[in-house]
């Protein structure tokens, strides 16, 4: 079945209504179930494993709270009295079912692109979950944000209704890996910047700030993007949680625990060899040259070294080179070079625990260093880590540390 | 009273090393399975942080990985015309609690035992008569051998990823690896760690001698390693905070390092932690195990009905409950009736010290399980005729990394406190070293475990009551093999030795070893035995009692290879052999 899928979802698009519309059987539901795993539904609207899909998951944005709402089929507070018609509506315009606006933090700006045999199908798994009653109240935005209506606007500049079109220039492994990250696996939710409405706005997968993690570049970029990744690491992270450079953590564990590491073999391969060609990118802006490392005589990278040996290197080695599969390695590590930060900070500070899957129980963590080490130590460190080994990154300053530490201690 | 709950398909008790890798196999043959631990869940993340893990006094001298004694402890004396007391701090020994167990603090050292060990008795008679066996020693063969015990030493092996060099394959013996071990089926999954120094410069004197050092078995990985449960340990840092820690680098081998991440993953596996174990409750005629009753960390009582019931706690507390729980019948020293808790027994620790003047050992780099050893001096690898006395030793010099508080080697003369005692310390500190000789501790008529008539725990029970004391043969035997290690000392050319055999009485106070065994012991016969070679326990076929408790004596090794060979011998005799005739005692 895996091989089934992953061959013949391009051609699907294209088909004719009729040759679905007239039962819901059995494979279509399966099919649906999948394409739930690829959308990553549970991540927002299961708060409770036991209950799926019945909602309650808080969204922070930087517009306030929404709550992802009951989508179990019961009447009264999930889609219950919705027809197949309203489900469409919300996943390609954003419209719910009497003609009010959704937020965009429900991804219909990509789901938007999703043939409807996919829509179909993933509508007709929704039908079989287990109903549950539980009333979610999903708009918990301040005003002027609570007031629906300003969605008409914000669709106006920032979303465009339209099916995914297949690339006949590119064969169907890349508009496979394209539908899958444009639209269900709505990659760019995360790692694009957003602009100053909340849309995705330039700068595709250059990288950017949720929930206080930073979804690091994923652009072909091999010095802070993904691009010194070969297909096969980006699968084993996709799938199994981590890889040489990196555990996933924060929201990224949740995609991988909820999502990615269900997918089909085919389809991960799809989206690696989509994303590392950079097919996706309309310029090649990504495609920068790196910066030169700071100097040794540094101040801030001569005291880092000290730390480093002290605190850092029995896990991640003197080189920086880690310990596949336990410690990552942090020369060459993209999200070590990046352009931002915080996440850097934040996994020195408050330590990480990444998930835990069947591929990969181990779920090594990183401890939390925020009670012995001092704001200018840590900047230093990571200042230090950032130009060692082949790395080269701009400086950490102690006022982003004591800014994260502040955030941090604040949550 | 207990409030009963759905009934499961095994209850497993205790969650270290032999409850988790039991637990496992159970959960992976299709069982329905909960685990009971009295402790918490533990866990290197959240437990073991690298940044805090290296505190001596929280760990080491304030015990934090240890049963509270508060919650449980043991009553002990020499000999049944004492009055036992109870043990209000851990002296001599270290039990663990929650997920891991002991197996948290240990220090890796992962031996199997010899072929002739399994049938001790037999050999012994065959090779020096069948009268040359002492009054005073209860020794008995296991009622199993080698070619059935070595499939499951290389099984524990490749969970804890165990690191050293074969020195007899059965494809034929290796240079640098372990003359006298019994042939292996593959080599260790890691290679040896790297030496320290003084390990290094004992083999060297050690080969100059005669004698054939190999690196001594550890189960600290060597280098990065995934067991076959798909979880991943990382190398081995010597950081010298080890024994009596928990490892914060993934690198010491213990059920929540290698087991329990992977177990706790699947859908038929519960583990209760905070939940102490009253009894084992069984039908009326006590032919059959119905299950356990335990009391929460609220106070609230349960019972746990289960087709199966595994105890695979501590040894104490293996006896204890088979004890409160009236399996079998209670050992009586003075008719020699009874097998439940006979047996006891213990091990016989030795040391030599070295102080020079002109080396520099970095004491500070160390690790539980980092070493040399020879085996030529232990068990029955030499000729015991005419010497009165029968075992022996492991001799090897392991440096657990000399810590702040409690590494002060001074040589004798040196007052205990004041400005001279803190120059010695300055003098002697990185120049020091030692060999040490762990050595068998055979079991006696005399030693045994009983409930005791007179102390209880919080919950009412009577705490368990250690008679123990080192016979004749084993003091003679540490005076031997002793006097053997002091030679490669001297020859060593240190300025001063102090060479420390074990003398008797057994102290209660001074750590010496956490390698407390017996009580309810394996063997082919139940007069002499509580259980069969699969663990099984004598007369009740559904009930399974593993861990060192079952060893009928205790050979100059340490034990925990074979408590996990024995967790896979026992999931063993459940999956393949009892659940083909369940409620039948396993005849194979």
């Amino acid at each position: 079945m895996k091989t089934l899928m992953g061959l013949s979802l391009t051609g699907v698009a294209l088909l004719p209504l009729s040759i679905w519309a007239a039962s819901t059987e059995y494979q279509d539901i399966e099919r649906g179930r999948y394409i739930s795993v690829l959308g990553d539904c549970a991540a927002c609207h299961t708060a409770d494993d036991s209950q799926p899909f019945s909602g309650g998951v808080a969204l922070e944005t930087p517009f306030g709270t929404l709550v992802a709402p009951n989508i179990t089929p019961d009447p009264e507070t999930g889609l219950g009295r919705w027809r197949y018609e309203d489900f469409k509506a919300a996943m390609t315009e954003g419209i719910g079912k009497g003609g009010y606006h959704l937020y965009p933090a429900m991804p219909y700006p990509s789901y938007t692109l999703m043939p409807e045999k996919d829509i179909h199908d993933l509508w007709s798994y929704l039908q079989t979950v287990t109903p549950v009653e539980n009333d979610v109240e999903a708009n918990q935005l301040p005003f002027p944000f609570s007031i629906r209506q300003v969605m008409m606007g914000w669709n106006w500049l920032n979303f465009d209704e339209k099916t995914f079109e297949p690339d006949p220039e590119q064969s169907d492994e890349i508009n496979r890996g394209a539908y899958l990250v444009e639209s269900l696996g709505h990659c760019g939710t995360c790692h694009t910047p957003r602009n100053f409405m909340g849309g995705e706005g330039g700068d595709k997968f250059a990288g950017a700030t949720i929930e206080g993690w930073y979804a690091p570049n994923i652009t072909p970029n091999a010095h802070i993007g993904i691009g010194g990744w070969s297909e096969d690491e980006l699968v084993e992270y996709l799938q199994t949680g981590g890889n040489r450079f990196d555990f996933a953590s924060g929201p990224m564990a949740d995609e991988v625990h909820h999502s990615s590491q269900h997918w089909t073999d085919d389809d991960l391969y799809a989206v690696a060899r989509y994303l590392l060609s950079g097919a996706g990118l309309e310029s090649d802006d990504w495609d920068r040259e790196p910066p030169e490392p700071l100097s040794e005589d540094n101040a801030q990278v001569r005291a880092g070294s000290h730390i480093y040996f002290d605190r850092c290197s029995g896990c991640h080695t003197s080189d920086g080179g880690g310990e596949y599969g336990i410690f990552p390695q942090l020369a060459s590590n993209p999200v070590v070079n990046g352009d931002n930060t915080s996440s850097l900070i934040r996994v020195v500070l408050a330590g990480s625990r990444p998930v835990a899957t069947d591929a990969k129980p181990t779920a090594p963590a990183m401890p939390s260093f925020a009670w012995n080490l001092s704001d200018e130590e840590i900047a230093s460190v990571l200042t230090f880590v950032r130009n060692s080994w082949g790395n080269a990154a701009a400086a950490v300053s102690p006022g982003d540390v004591a800014d994260m530490r502040e955030a941090l201690t604040g949550e | 009273m207990a409030t009963k709950l759905p009934p499961t398909d095994a209850v497993v008790v205790g969650l270290g090393w032999a409850g988790a890798i039991i637990a496992n196999e159970l959960v992976d043959a299709g069982l329905k399975v909960v685990g009971v631990e009295r402790g918490p869940w533990r866990d290197t993340a959240k437990d073991f942080n690298i940044a805090s893990v290296t505190d001596e006094l929280r760990y080491s001298q304030r015990q934090e990985l240890m049963l509270r004694t508060a919650q449980n402890t043991i009553t002990m004396r020499n000999n049944p015309s004492q009055t036992a007391l109870p043990m209000r701090k851990w002296g001599s020994f270290h039990p663990g609690n929650g997920t891991g167990g002991a197996g948290n603090h240990w220090a890796g050292i992962t031996f199997r035992f010899q072929p002739e060990e399994f049938r001790l008795r037999s050999h012994l008679e065959e090779r020096y008569g069948a009268d040359s066996i002492p009054e005073e020693l209860s020794l008995q063969d296991w009622g199993t051998d080698w070619s059935e015990m070595e499939p499951f030493y290389d099984a524990f092996e490749k969970i804890a990823g165990t690191s050293g060099r074969a020195g007899n394959l059965v494809s034929g013996k290796q240079a640098g690896g372990n003359p006298f071990e019994g042939a292996r089926s593959s080599d260790y999954p890691t290679p040896p760690l790297r030496q320290p120094y003084s390990p290094t410069l004992f083999a060297e004197t050690a080969r100059e001698m005669g004698y054939q050092p190999f690196p001594v078995p550890s189960s600290l990985v060597s280098e990065t390693y995934t067991n076959p449960l798909g979880v991943t340990m990382g190398p081995c840092t010597f950081c010298g905070f080890c024994t009596n820690y928990g490892c914060a680098n993934y690198s010491k081998a213990s059920a929540i390092t290698t087991v329990l991440p992977a177990l706790i993953r699947k859908n038929n596996f519960e583990a209760r932690t905070h939940c102490e174990v009253l009894r084992v409750t069984t039908d009326s005629d006590g032919r059959r195990a119905t299950g356990i009753v335990y009391v929460d960390s609220a106070g609230r009582q349960w019972e746990q009905p289960a087709e199966i019931v595994v105890i695979a706690a501590f040894t104490f507390e293996n006896v204890r409950l088979m004890l409160t729980s009236n399996i079998g019948e209670a050992y009586d020293p003075t008719t020699r009736r009874g097998t439940t808790g006979r047996n006891y027994a213990y091990q016989t620790a030795n040391s030599v010290q070295l102080f020079f003047d002109d080396k520099n050992f970095n004491p500070f780099i160390g690790a539980g399980a980092v070493g040399m050893g020879i085996d030529e001096f232990n068990n029955d690898n030499f000729d015991h005729s005419g010497l009165g006395f029968f075992g022996g030793g492991s001799t090897r010099v392991t440096p657990i990394g000399a810590t702040p508080i409690q590494a002060r080697p001074t040589p004798p003369g040196t007052p205990r406190w004041g400005s001279r005692w803190k120059r010695a310390t300055v003098d002697n500190y990185a120049s020091t070293m030692s060999i040490g000789c762990e050595a068998s501790n055979y079991s006696s008529p005399n030693n045994y475990l009983s409930l005791d008539p007179t102390y209880r725990d919080r919950l009412g029970r009577p705490l368990l009551r250690i008679t123990f004391d080192f016979t004749d043969n084993d003091l003679r035997m540490a005076q031997y093999v002793t006097e053997k290690t002091a030679e490669i000392a001297r020859r060593m050319n240190p300025r001063e030795i102090v060479a420390s055999p074990r003398i008797g009485p057994w102290d209660g106070r001074p750590y010496q070893s956490s390698h407390v065994v017996g009580g309810f012991v394996m063997g082919a016969d139940p007069g002499t035995s509580s259980v069969n070679k699969y663990l099984q326990v004598w007369d009740v076929p559904n009930l399974f009692v593993v861990g060192a408790s079952a060893f009928p004596q205790n050979p100059g090794y340490n034990p925990t290879g074979t408590v996990g060979a024995l967790a896979f011998k026992a999931a063993d005799g459940i999956i393949n052999h009892y659940l083909r005739s369940p409620g039948e005692m396993i005849s194979t």
